[in-house]
């Protein structure tokens, strides 16, 4: 159970729509791929598997953290964030992923206030 | 005496129209009550017994319960869209020495997985699908070997096969008949320490529960698929591996001749079946 996971690539999806009018609350959907190793299991040849999960998710929207959560070992793997968001004005939301290891995966999106 | 027999027989092929498993059920008792050499079993029972073999062909998708079948029909959620997008990636991407991406060589990718598995002509050897990217990523694109249950292979398989969607299998050439003949032989042969053969399974009980579960046709049309059991995305013979570990045979290897025969016999069985890759299992 030593050696720490090497550092990988999330692959991500976000359902996000690009322009939305004025105080609509839309669904913000994400998907990333990672195994969420929770540490309990054994390989084939009775070891250890070593943890390797995601610890935190957060979204922030014009600077603001408006979504976050914590994941334990037991979630599965590639988890799938749904959650609503009110649109009040044009700017940026933010998708971070941040690995046990403290590496952070960031997607910024773009939305349109009409 | 005589008109009661008829009575009964007569109330026994009504049974048998109005409904061919009750049939199944009542047949024995049946059989029980004329004590002497009784009427023959009567072609309604005997028929069901033939057709079973002839059902209809449904997707595994049609087995499983709504939430997992939501998941699979919603494009985003699809965890196996996540390989996907991957495979599309990787299909652009140039690798190997020479530079060279799948695309360079294969602008139309659409509708070729449902070809496979066919015989590569330069190796002269039935290949699935996942052996002929083996094959291409080492010998055209002189690049470093890939696992064939690796995320890459996985990648690019699920690209394809998602590519692919809607359409059936394509019918198995006549040139393939030894192949396809050497899978049937698989298919039927009762193997493990529980004696079972695919056909006992997924031909004679399909629709019926093992534990918790509803046994498939063990159709191929989904594959590669996201099972939430394995938290990831697996090809077809990941899951004849589970199958035979499941009845207690040795497995064969992934890629393997046994397997990839399995595999050309599953396509013959999927008529009219469309792919509809990457699906979501239990």
């Amino acid at each position: 159970m030593s050696e720490a996971p090497e550092s990988m690539t999330l692959k991500v999806r976000i359902s996000l729509p690009e322009s939305v009018a004025a105080n609509d609350i839309v669904e913000v959907k994400t998907l990333v791929s990672h195994p969420m190793e929770s540490g309990f299991r054994l390989n084939g040849m009775g070891e250890g598997i070593p943890r390797n999960i995601l610890s935190r998710f957060f979204v922030t929207y014009r600077g603001e953290m408006i979504f976050e959560t914590i994941f334990g070992p037991g979630v599965a793997a590639n988890p799938y964030i749904a959650f609503s968001l009110r649109a009040t004005e044009s700017g940026e939301v933010r998708f971070l992923w941040e690995q046990q290891n403290g590496e952070v995966t960031e997607v910024v999106r773009q939305l349109a206030v009409l | 005496m005589t008109s009661r027999r008829l009575s009964l027989m007569l109330l026994f092929a009504l049974v048998h129209i109005m409904s061919p498993a009750v049939a199944e059920l009542n047949y024995e008792p049946s059989a029980e009550l004329s004590s002497e050499p009784g009427p023959e079993p009567s072609p309604e029972s005997r028929s069901t017994a033939q057709t079973k073999a002839q059902t209809k062909a449904k997707q595994g998708y049609d087995y499983q319960s709504s939430d997992v079948q939501s998941l699979q029909d919603d494009e985003f959620s699809n965890p196996g869209m996540l390989w996907v997008d991957e495979g599309r990636e990787l299909f652009a991407q140039p690798a190997g020495a020479d530079g060279q991406a799948c695309l360079d060589c294969h602008q139309q990718p659409a509708g070729m997985a449902a070809y496979y598995p066919r015989i590569n002509p330069r190796l002269n050897k039935l290949v699935g699908l996942t052996g002929q990217v083996q094959i291409c990523r080492e010998t055209h694109q002189n690049a470093t070997p890939i696992a064939y249950e690796s995320r890459t292979a996985l990648a690019l398989t699920a690209y394809l096969a998602f590519l692919s969607r809607g359409e059936p299998f394509q019918p198995v050439a006549e040139s393939l008949q030894a192949d396809l003949g050497q899978g049937r032989d698989y298919y039927y042969q009762r193997k493990g320490q529980l004696n079972l053969s695919c056909a006992e399974c997924h031909e004679q009980n399909a629709g019926q529960y093992l534990r918790g579960d509803l046994v498939s046709q063990g159709q191929s049309t989904g594959y590669p698929i996201y099972r939430l059991e394995w938290q990831t995305l697996g090809s077809l013979h990941r899951r004849f591996r589970s199958c035979d570990i499941g009845v207690r045979a040795e497995p064969y290897g992934l890629g393997s001749d046994a397997y990839t025969r399995l595999e050309l016999y599953l396509r013959s069985r999927s008529q009219p079946l469309p792919i509809s890759a990457p699906a979501v299992r239990k």
